[in-house]
């Protein structure tokens, strides 16, 4: 699922939700949408074993039974890891910060340690990146937390890559793991030998991050994680809803979009294989 | 022996390329076999983007038949866009399936699905990345047997040079058919190798092979005769026909992608073929007869469906739909059956007929009305007489005014250009027809703001219709037509807004037109083509028209013909056409008479559907053995029961049904 955008995990899920048969709740209007809602998603291309998102649904479930349900109904590649009934939305506050782990192929331990080194050692680090409302800049030191290089890949100095493990602070304008290895780039001269793969470990308030990534530090990481960095107290929701559920996300795609024309189609709105089909 | 995934060669270059989420699979109800339990493997081919073929009705279908069958083992491979091309030869990664990533080279068949021949040159790049020859001649023992299926297996012989075979007609029970053979031929030891597998093939399983025909020309360019090289192999190969539609009640399990796809609902084919006789259409003559699935199954299937993948939308798929004898009831049950929920419905392919808004307004009840489609495909009353597409302007001005009246806000009609004995004027009254369309309209409504869209395309003339004979209309005066009718529609400022014009130029046409109904000899101007680069033809930011007329020019020089003696140029009745030897079971004599009826300067004679006249000797019944299948059965659909909820499958369908009320 790391290849798979927020767009597509959503129809996903949406799907899901259906065949799982759960009782959901459909926004009123001209075109009823289900309930759903997601947490910070993470960017097209990196994947994450913890991702939050609520449902409401019209009467009370079990939680065991829409867990089970809907991992059932899901594509392999997303998990469903918990449910937990919550008498209120997700706030933005519960998940203030991510903890991610970066794999650098080609970089070794040591040229990574340094370049953590020169980045901890600035006190802003400014990067741009090409956004949908154009050319934004951000501080990609001022959203990092802790950073550090992973102990196991440390000591095994012919693995031929090194693993970086950060907790970076929800921001808006968003900094994403791409723009902390831009900084890393930029600060160190860090250039992996293939794309990085990055992974979000976990989610939620500031401190449980900072002190999980001590933890995860000494002893490695486990799937119980997830449980221990579940969002705080949520508040009440009146239609007596909604579960919040962490799922596992695995690939997403660094994606834009193919614009697809017709040939000679004056507007350009359907490329002529889907008019086809269309017509079929 | 255990074939390896290219999978984690794959991910690393997967960050770079657009849309990697392709090539991942891993979508609901796809299937990873164990490789070495399965005597059998085929890899499906759709030879075009995955976001158009993954909705594939035909490689669905036969990836679940085949999965389900004992010791056969199925998987679908895409074309990869030119970015991952290179990265893929760069880092020599082979043509790979999406459902366990493993190369298609180690598979025993490739079956290769193609429903345009713009997709032949994505073929080519296919079976380059696989590392298999190009050349049917060139393969060995260890690569598969390549065949091709859809519409344009109907005339394979422009590709005939890269296929081992060709399948004609509907797949269900030939692939099994083949499968059986191939497994016979395993166990047997493979006794003569490839060419013992293809004799066997051509002779038991109905597939065409090439190879077993040879192809001799007259000094002028036409072809002299094509006969078969060996005893067994049949002068005229004839299609596959299923006759049961109920007892073959595929897809049933659809597959689901996460990547977006071009078809975001689940389809089920309510009858196959057509005999309304449109003089055009490839899909009406060789899909013949009727078949209808009954309506019992349709709900059957749309439930089992709905279910198995957690779609919101059903098509009623066909070449017509509203022509099943029950649409009506399938219709309304349907509707009944939905009400309440979030399943929208909805009917592609309708006729122009005011019967059809009302099918549409019934299947609509759960949600929007936005546009409707509808086909007249002339602008004028006689160039509709031509092409034998009954509807006047009655009809039409009747069934927009319905649509309109009933909420409908928007109306797209479809056109061609270029058809024959066409003039100007034909294509103008296109401009006519838009006027009167939003004047029914706006009166109807009593509003200001509903549009009507045009659409149109340039016309190629296709095998087994009885246009095979025709002159493709030249490009240029295709593109002065569309230029004309632009400018007509655009001519009335009270009007001009409510229009909307869309058009397909007159270049790609003619390289279709060159593809279809070609012979052997334009396998040189396809290879030629793709070597300099062509793939995803039927893409315009790919399509090079100047390309394909250049290596046209370059590979037919020594043959004495060209790119305007393949499409511009009509056939004489006694020409032996390249398709002749693939029998669709039309009479040949049939189709020359209703081309004659077409053209008849004293004005083309009409043909009534055979499903409510007497039958007007097509010929496909009694050669295949087949005959029309419809209803009336009679039968109804029940509501959907309220059965408990002890499983999610369960609760899906409480949800539907509507004593559980509204879901919001």
């Amino acid at each position: 699922m790391r290849f798979a955008s927020h767009r597509d995990i959503a129809r996903a899920v949406e799907r899901g939700v259906r065949r799982a048969g759960l009782p959901i709740a459909y926004s009123a209007g001209f075109t009823p949408h289900p309930k759903i809602s997601y947490a910070g998603a993470a960017p097209t291309g990196t994947a994450s074993e913890a991702e939050y998102l609520e449902l409401s649904l019209t009467e009370a479930c079990a939680v065991g039974d829409v867990r089970d349900g809907l991992d059932a109904a899901l594509p392999d590649g997303i998990d469903v890891i918990d449910v937990t009934e919550e008498a209120g939305s997700l706030g933005a506050n519960a998940a203030e910060a991510s903890q991610w782990e970066v794999v650098l192929p080609g970089v070794g331990p040591e040229q990574a340690a340094m370049a953590v080194e020169a980045f901890l050692a600035t006190d802003t680090l400014e990067v741009e990146r090409l956004t949908s409302k154009g050319l934004r800049r951000m501080d990609a030191r001022a959203a990092v937390v802790t950073m550090e290089t992973d102990r196991r890949a440390v000591d095994e100095r012919n693995a031929g890559y090194a693993i970086l493990r950060m907790v970076v602070r929800h921001m808006t304008p968003a900094v994403r793991p791409d723009d902390i290895l831009a900084a890393l780039r930029r600060v160190a001269a860090l250039a992996p030998s293939s794309p990085p793969l990055v992974t979000r470990l976990a989610q939620g308030p500031l401190a449980v991050m900072a002190a999980s990534a001590a933890e995860a530090h000494v002893q490695g990481l486990a799937q119980g994680q997830i449980e221990t960095t579940r969002p705080g107290a949520l508040t009440v929701h009146e239609t007596g809803t909604l579960p919040a559920s962490a799922y596992d996300q695995l690939l997403r795609g660094a994606a834009g979009s193919l614009r697809t024309h017709a040939p000679g189609s004056l507007t350009g709105e359907y490329p002529d294989a889907r008019n086809r089909a269309e017509r079929q | 022996m255990p074939v390896e995934s290219v999978y984690s060669r794959l991910e690393p270059l997967l960050p770079l390329v657009r849309k990697p989420i392709q090539y991942v699979g891993g979508e609901l109800n796809s299937v990873v076999s164990d490789w070495d339990a399965a005597e059998v493997r085929w890899a499906l081919m759709y030879p075009d983007a995955y976001e158009i073929g993954l909705a594939n009705q035909g490689i669905q279908i036969l990836y679940e038949i085949l999965n389900e069958s004992d010791g056969v083992l199925a998987e679908r491979t895409y074309s990869v866009w030119p970015d991952l091309e290179a990265l893929m030869r760069e880092h020599r990664i082979p043509q790979f399936t999406v459902d366990a990533h493993r190369p298609v080279r180690a598979f025993d068949v490739l079956g290769v699905s193609f429903a345009t021949e713009l997709g032949y040159t994505n073929l080519l790049t296919a079976l380059d990345l696989a590392g298999i020859p190009l050349a049917a001649a060139d393969r060995a023992a260890g690569d598969p047997i390549v065949l091709a299926g859809g519409h344009a297996a109907f005339n394979p012989e422009p590709i005939a040079e890269f296929l081992d075979g060709a399948v004609l007609g509907d797949g269900e029970q030939a692939a099994l058919a083949i499968s059986a053979l191939i497994r016979e031929w395993k166990r047997a030891g493979r006794p003569e190798g490839r060419d013992g597998l293809l004799a066997a093939l051509a002779a038991e399983g109905g597939v065409y092979v090439p190879r077993f025909y040879d192809v001799d020309y007259l000094p002028d360019g036409r072809i002299q005769r094509v006969a078969p090289n060996r005893p067994d192999a049949p002068y005229s190969i004839a299609k596959h026909t299923v006759m049961d539609l109920d007892a073959w009640q595929y897809p049933s399990k659809p597959i689901v992608p996460v990547a977006e796809s071009v078809h975001e609902r689940f389809s089920v084919e309510i009858f196959r073929g057509c005999t309304r006789g449109c003089r055009f259409c490839q899909a009406g003559m060789i899909t013949r007869p009727v078949r209808e699935r009954s309506i019992t199954t349709i709900g059957d299937m749309v439930e089992r469906g709905l279910a198995a993948s957690g779609l919101d939308e059903v098509g009623l798929l066909s070449l017509s739909s509203a022509d099943h004898s029950e649409i009506n009831e399938i219709a309304t049950g349907l509707a009944d059956r939905y009400e309440g929920t979030n399943v929208g419905l909805s009917l592609p392919s309708t006729r122009v007929d005011a019967f059809n808004v009302t099918l549409a307004d019934e299947l609509s009840r759960n949600g929007r009305r936005s546009g409707l489609t509808f086909a007249p495909e002339g602008g004028s009353e006689r160039i509709r007489k031509v092409i034998n597409k009954m509807v006047t302007e009655e009809d039409l001005i009747r069934t927009v005014t319905t649509a309109y009246a009933s909420g409908w806000r928007q109306v797209k009609l479809y056109f061609m250009c270029g058809l024959p004995t066409e003039t100007d004027e034909d294509v103008l009254a296109v401009a006519r027809l838009a006027r009167e369309v939003i004047k029914a309209g706006r009166q109807a409504s009593g509003r200001r703001d509903i549009r009507c869209t045009v659409s149109i395309g340039a016309f190629v003339p296709k095998p087994h219709t009885p246009f095979q004979w025709a002159a493709q209309c030249d490009r240029q005066t295709v593109d002065d037509r569309l230029r004309k009718l632009g400018g007509a529609l655009r001519s009335d400022p009270a009007y001009g807004k409510a229009v909307g014009y869309r058009y397909h130029d007159g270049k790609p046409a003619i390289i279709e037109g060159l593809l279809s109904r070609g012979d052997r000899r334009v396998a040189k101007v396809i290879k030629a083509a793709w070597a300099d680069g062509a793939r995803f033809d039927g893409w315009t930011e790919h399509f090079s028209f100047d390309r394909w007329a250049r290596c046209a020019a370059q590979a037919l020089a020594a043959d004495g013909v060209d790119l305007d003696w393949y499409t511009t140029r009509e056939r004489e009745y006694s020409e032996v056409l390249p398709w002749d030897h693939l029998d669709a079971g039309l009479d040949r004599d049939w189709l020359w008479q209703d081309w004659q009826d077409a053209i008849d300067p004293a004005g083309p004679a009409e043909v009534d559907d055979c499903r409510w006249t007497p039958c007007y000797d097509c010929g496909v019944c009694p050669t295949m053995g087949t005959e029309i299948q419809t209803g009336p059965t009679g039968a109804r659909l029940l509501p959907l029961t309220v059965a408990g909820a002890q499983s999610p499958a369960m609760m899906a369908r409480g949800t539907a049904a509507p004593a559980n009320g509204p879901g919001v």
